[in-house]
């Protein structure tokens, strides 16, 4: 079968499979965001904790992603659906860049800054939200660009719990062993990951403190 | 109180150390024993090495550390009875670095506390403009700028801007010239004088430079190896026959020599 073919065949799944995937992600991205970077905040002031919150992040990193996903399926009211598995599990690998990012954003502020910031009678919430975020944002979002490529990448294995997104044209194709359905799924795979990227190191470029 | 030799007896005391000290959690002392008082409108300035506990000493007057022994009184109280923040916000404080806001634009940064204040906008925008004019840079020209488009003088000029924005009573001053060239160093540091008998602030200031002591000092306050030396007037400073206080004299009659042969 030839691409055009193809296309005219699987062009509304494949569109169907890429909108699923960007769903998984976008998901994904908000949830790891909302938990990396508070956690990540507290690594940068509580310098005890960073130990234990980055071991288990660099934990779960390690876990293979099938089997995180087979570790989670029978877990009540997760394993209900099939995208909320999926989406604990890739946020959970998510995590670690942005913690980790974030707390070096943080740790690297100018220490006179911050001196300054507390001089002036700023409170401690004032400074982070004022002074602390602000001047590490464009580290952070280099930790959120990261983790997004790395969530794109590794969401196409949700298909195996039966979550959709591109993944399911390359479980059809390795099981077809046709590798037209594999590329159709690899390559808009590739293409978000290339322009969430791109579009990602932009915004990071223009957030970055120049000094 | 009374029979302190410290204590100008005619004028009100605006900070006060009774026998305060400073300890770190494990244990090396900073400062001890440190009893001294500032009076409305006068300049004290500690002069001491690096690591003599002249910061330290600072720090113990807003707050941003809190003494291990004694007690310092800001305007008769405990600052251990202030709130931190209101007194930081009573306080200017400039530091050798600047510590500018990269982020911030030269207004942002000298309207930083009267923004803190809430003070309306009107008001923040007339004083910023005012502070500009007061350490001497053109508010057309540097308003908009970021601390990174200044020289070093430029900068300092905003951290004493930055620091004199809510009009505090009190200035603290840590090495507050000591990153600029000499020549920049010099022009700031006359200009500092003009500005200090034009506003009455009570002034502490930091440093390790003996003629920064002596030209912009009421008093300057010997520290050495977390002590207090003495407490002497830019005259008997110079006469003193206190060990410390005659090295650093002698030091500077070195340069003196030095011009006289050529």
């Amino acid at each position: 079968m030839n691409w055009v073919d193809f296309f005219s065949r699987h062009g509304s799944e494949i569109l169907q499979g890429t909108l699923e995937h960007i769903w998984l992600v976008g998901a994904t991205m908000l949830l790891a965001i909302a938990i990396g970077v508070p956690l990540g905040i507290l690594v940068a002031r509580r310098p005890w904790l960073s130990n234990p919150i980055l071991g288990s992040a660099n934990v779960a990193e390690t876990i293979p992603s099938l089997a995180l996903l087979g570790f989670l399926l029978p877990v009540p009211w997760l394993g209900d659906r099939a995208d909320r598995v999926a989406i604990t599990a890739l946020t959970l690998y998510a995590l670690l860049p942005i913690i980790r990012n974030t707390a070096a954003g943080i740790t690297g502020v100018d220490p006179a800054v911050r001196e300054a910031a507390r001089g002036m009678g700023m409170t401690p919430r004032q400074i982070l939200l004022q002074v602390e975020l602000p001047l590490s944002l464009s580290t952070v979002l280099a930790g959120i660009r990261v983790a997004t490529v790395l969530t794109i990448g590794v969401a196409t294995i949700a298909a195996a719990v039966g979550a959709g997104g591109l993944g399911e044209f390359i479980f059809r194709g390795l099981a077809m062993v046709n590798n037209q359905l594999i590329l159709a799924g690899a390559i808009p795979a590739a293409a978000l990951a290339l322009i969430a990227d791109f579009l990602l190191s932009v915004l990071e470029r223009r957030l970055r403190p120049a000094r | 109180m009374s029979g302190d030799p410290n204590i100008d007896a005619g004028r009100e005391a605006i900070i006060e150390f009774r026998s305060a000290g400073y300890r770190l959690p494990g244990g090396q002392v900073l400062l001890r024993n440190l009893t001294c008082t500032v009076s409305r409108g006068e300049t004290l300035v500690l002069l001491g090495r690096s690591g003599a506990g002249k910061t330290t000493a600072l720090k113990l007057i807003n707050r941003l550390i809190d003494p291990s022994e004694g007690e310092v009184l800001i305007e008769g109280r405990p600052t251990l009875q202030w709130d931190a923040i209101e007194l930081r916000r009573h306080i200017g404080y400039v530091i050798q670095e600047t510590g500018l806001f990269p982020h911030y634009t030269v207004e942002q940064n000298v309207s930083l506390v009267p923004r803190l204040e809430r003070w309306p906008a009107e008001r923040v925008r007339a004083r910023s403009r005012e502070l500009l004019a007061l350490v001497g840079l053109d508010p057309a020209q540097f308003l908009q700028r970021y601390p990174r488009e200044l020289s070093g003088g430029q900068r300092q000029r905003v951290g004493v801007a930055r620091a004199l924005a809510a009009d505090p009573p009190i200035l603290l001053m840590d090495e507050p010239f000591g990153a600029l060239d000499p020549l920049t160093r010099a022009e700031i540091r006359r200009e500092f004088q003009a500005l200090q008998q034009r506003l009455g602030k009570t002034i502490v200031i930091v440093t390790h430079d003996t003629s920064e002591a002596l030209l912009l000092g009421t008093r300057i306050g010997l520290v050495e190896a977390g002590a207090l030396k003495g407490v002497y007037s830019p005259h008997e400073f110079l006469r003193s026959e206190e060990p410390v206080a005659s090295a650093y004299v002698a030091q500077l009659h070195a340069l003196e020599e030095f011009e006289r042969g050529k």
